[in-house]
């Protein structure tokens, strides 16, 4: 009797944990969507591209790349015209690289379907992940779209153990040249049509490790992703709405 | 060996001034303390500036917590003999140093890979598996990847029917050449990537380089930096024990442990992500400097947060440790003896969970550790739910040393980032104990003040030997069990 009153004391106090409306949820304090102004630069000043440690700024014009960001906050610290702030947007998605930089006055591409997609995969839609390098970050964020909090299943999308089982494969991590071939094969094990979606900087485009002569990056030359979510790790909100996003969902409310 | 400085957990010697050995008398040295009741942290080699005989490092700690760095070389090309034989705990290392440097270690009998580190992939392929031969042996390989959200690895067990005889653990998938890549990068670039070499234990990654550059720029940290840095460590490891008891009750079936410790964990990591931007306090610390102010809205934050999950883990621990399913699937399985653990070095929390009190916390001196002692948890019987029972005392001590440190730390405001000048000719060893064990970390400095050489250990190095031996003779299902027990980092292994 004690420990079913115990059990129920557990189970009163789990609640409801999910978050109802994944679209309009506020992570309070979270380092996200960088807003950049208009406000022009010091004449010759530096001081961001010179802190960012993944070379993720360009100047004239201003350019920050998402898919090389790890949102360390450096830039927006050292920049004197307080150019760059980030928010906590966590709407990091897009359907391209190049449309994951934010410059002034213009955000990111957001994420579009199509009609192909929203029709094959828009209520039901399994996945794969493979890591590839990934220093379990990514892998976590991954992890914690499908537990009590995020509970992406809701919205008919899973992880599956099987890549036979799977619509496609989401990639953590640089791409190590020891993941080359493990990549190539869960791949070609997944039945066609298939989609690729990149999770984080590292896999975008190598992260903080760009330039490792243990990457091999080849299986990105051969195959075109359909989303990319940026982040170091990207928040589980972010990787949510990025594939609610891609489905063609509509408002994600639940 | 003159000390330069010694900042809580990082000692620094000047190159010179290191008690360097000629072979013998290291190999004489090496005997006599690893035969004695000095406790070995680590074993690994750096290149010598001037010729091509890498240099032997070896740290130590002694049993009043002093930290013994010394290192020696035999001549070019000459044979290095192995110690694993006599003292099976140097296996990890003598086989980084020879895949490392080609040093010979004549004599190791065990003298495989680590994680092919360079080389490609084919060589990858003809890994020399231990075989066994039998009518009823049978193998199953499992991996790289695995079936779930988890990193990739190769698992080969020998088994007799569902008996696992042996378990080999074939690495490298994971790496992405950290050790090279930390030459290569600019001073800005270090932290970023020192995080990411685990990103499960960037908090420890980051304090432990923190702490070396701090030492080589003779840079100070005031006290309240060093509580709040205390916390994010701490936060870390709450974080990661909640997480490792939701994967180990997800692992036998028990749903209401699964889904619980997992809201738990959210409530802490979205804790640090109020108090620096990140949910794994990335980029929350940095060498010299505190990047987010400190104030009373964060100091009645952790109070709150850390209170709801004391509340709710009181019933829930009992709920856990009372149900009939968790006693009978983690009570009786995958046990790892305190004699095995000692003699092939397991550390941090597992080896505390074998009824070892390697924890560098109570071990050290100095820092805000000696100031303010942190419980030490430890539990004798080595099998899954003592590794489950560790993680539920330590993340009720951590929670009551944080609330303590959180009250007793004053308002910082962000610090700017200082100029850093490493001194030259320098070699720090830097150790934090993260949540998974203690993490280590030595910079050595050229004529320059260069970062010339740059060596990282992860606890899993030493420990994933420890998770093979304690399946053996298990059941093949109790694996997953006894993989989640010990938490490992395949990256932290991989580099």
């Amino acid at each position: 009797m004690k420990s079913l009153t115990n059990a129920l004391k557990v189970r009163a106090s789990q609640g409801k944990q999910f978050i109802p409306d994944v679209r309009g949820a506020k992570p309070i304090g979270f380092r996200g969507l960088p807003v950049i102004s208009m406000a022009p630069c010091e004449n010759g000043c530096t001081a961001c591209v010179e802190s960012c440690p993944t070379t993720a700024i360009e100047l004239e014009p201003f350019g920050l790349d998402l898919g090389r960001c790890i949102f360390c906050d450096q830039c927006a610290r050292l920049c004197p015209q307080d150019k760059v702030e980030f928010t906590t947007g966590y709407r990091l998605a897009s359907n391209t690289a190049e449309g994951l930089v934010v410059r002034e006055g213009k955000s990111l591409s957001p994420v579009a379907s199509t009609e192909a997609i929203r029709k094959l995969f828009g209520r039901s839609l399994k996945l794969r992940v493979v890591s590839a390098g990934g220093c379990n970050g990514c892998e976590q964020e991954i992890n914690a779209t499908t537990n009590v909090n995020f509970d992406m299943g809701r919205y008919g999308i899973d992880i599956v153990a099987s890549p036979r089982h799977a619509d496609g494969v989401i990639i953590s991590g640089p791409l190590s040249t020891h993941m080359a071939a493990a990549l190539d094969l869960c791949y070609e094990a997944i039945p066609e049509p298939k989609l690729v979606i990149l999770a984080g900087a590292c896999a975008i485009s190598g992260g903080i490790f760009e330039g490792s002569p243990e990457l091999n990056r080849s299986f990105l030359e051969r195959f075109t992703p359909s989303l990319y979510v940026a982040g170091c790790p990207p928040h589980p909100l972010s990787i949510v709405n990025g594939i609610l996003d891609l489905m063609g969902h509509a408002d994600g409310k639940w | 060996m003159t000390l330069i400085t010694n900042h809580a957990n990082a000692r620094l010697t000047a190159l010179d001034e290191l008690t360097t050995h000629d072979y013998h008398e290291f190999q004489t040295e090496m005997r006599q303390r690893l035969a004695g009741d000095d406790r070995l942290v680590s074993y690994f080699g750096a290149p010598s500036q001037t010729d091509a005989a890498p240099f032997l490092h070896a740290v130590f700690i002694t049993q009043n917590g002093e930290l013994v760095h010394f290192r020696g070389r035999g001549e070019p090309g000459a044979s290095v003999a192995s110690l694993t034989s006599e003292f099976p705990e140097m296996h990890c290392f003598e086989r980084e140093l020879h895949e490392q440097y080609g040093l010979d270690m004549a004599g190791h009998p065990w003298l495989k890979p680590i994680r092919f580190e360079g080389r490609d992939l084919e060589q990858m392929n003809e890994y020399p598996f231990y075989k066994l031969k039998g009518k009823e042996v049978h193998e199953v390989a499992v991996g790289p990847i695995h079936a779930g959200v988890i990193e990739p690895g190769h698992f080969r067990f020998m088994c007799f029917g569902e008996k696992v005889h042996h378990l080999e653990i074939h690495r490298g998938y994971q790496h992405r050449g950290v050790e090279k890549l930390l030459l290569k990068a600019p001073l800005r670039r270090l932290p970023p990537l020192i995080e990411s070499v685990v990103g499960d234990s960037a908090v420890a990654y980051s304090l432990t380089h923190c702490r070396a550059i701090e030492a080589l720029a003779d840079l100070d940290v005031a006290a309240d930096v060093e509580r709040i840095r205390a916390i994010g460590l701490e936060l870390e490891r709450v974080a990661m024990h909640l997480g490792g008891l939701s994967g180990m009750a997800t692992d036998i079936a028990y749903l209401p442990g699964s889904t619980s410790y997992g809201r738990l964990r959210t409530t802490v990591i979205n804790l640090s992500m109020r108090l620096c931007g990140s949910r794994f306090g990335r980029s929350w610390f940095r060498p010299g400097e505190l990047r987010f102010p400190f104030t009373q809205t964060h100091r009645d934050d952790i109070r709150k947060s850390l209170e709801l999950v004391q509340h709710d883990i009181a019933f829930i621990n009992k709920s856990f440790t009372e149900s009939r399913t968790v006693n009978h699937r983690l009570r009786t399985i995958c046990h790892l003896s305190k004699e095995v653990a000692l003699e092939i070095g397991v550390v941090g929390m597992a080896s505390r969970a074998s009824g070892l009190s390697r924890d560098l916390r109570t071990e050290m001196r100095g820092g805000v550790y000696e100031e303010h002692p942190i419980p030490l948890v430890s539990e004798p019987t080595g099998h899954c739910w003592a590794r489950g029972m560790v993680r539920i005392r330590e993340i009720e001590a951590s929670m009551n040393w944080m609330l303590a440190q959180s009250d007793l730390a004053h308002d910082v405001d962000a610090g700017t980032p200082p100029q850093i000048t490493l001194r030259p000719n320098c070699g720090v060893v830097s150790l934090e104990e993260g949540w998974r064990g203690e993490v280590m970390q030595y910079l050595e400095t050229d004529a320059n003040g260069d970062i010339a050489h740059y060596k990282v250990q992860d606890p899993s190095l030493r420990n994933w030997f420890g998770m093979a031996q304690a399946v053996k003779n298990n059941t093949i299902y109790d694996f997953p069990i006894c993989n989640k027990s010990f938490d490992l980092s395949y990256c932290g292994n991989d580099l």
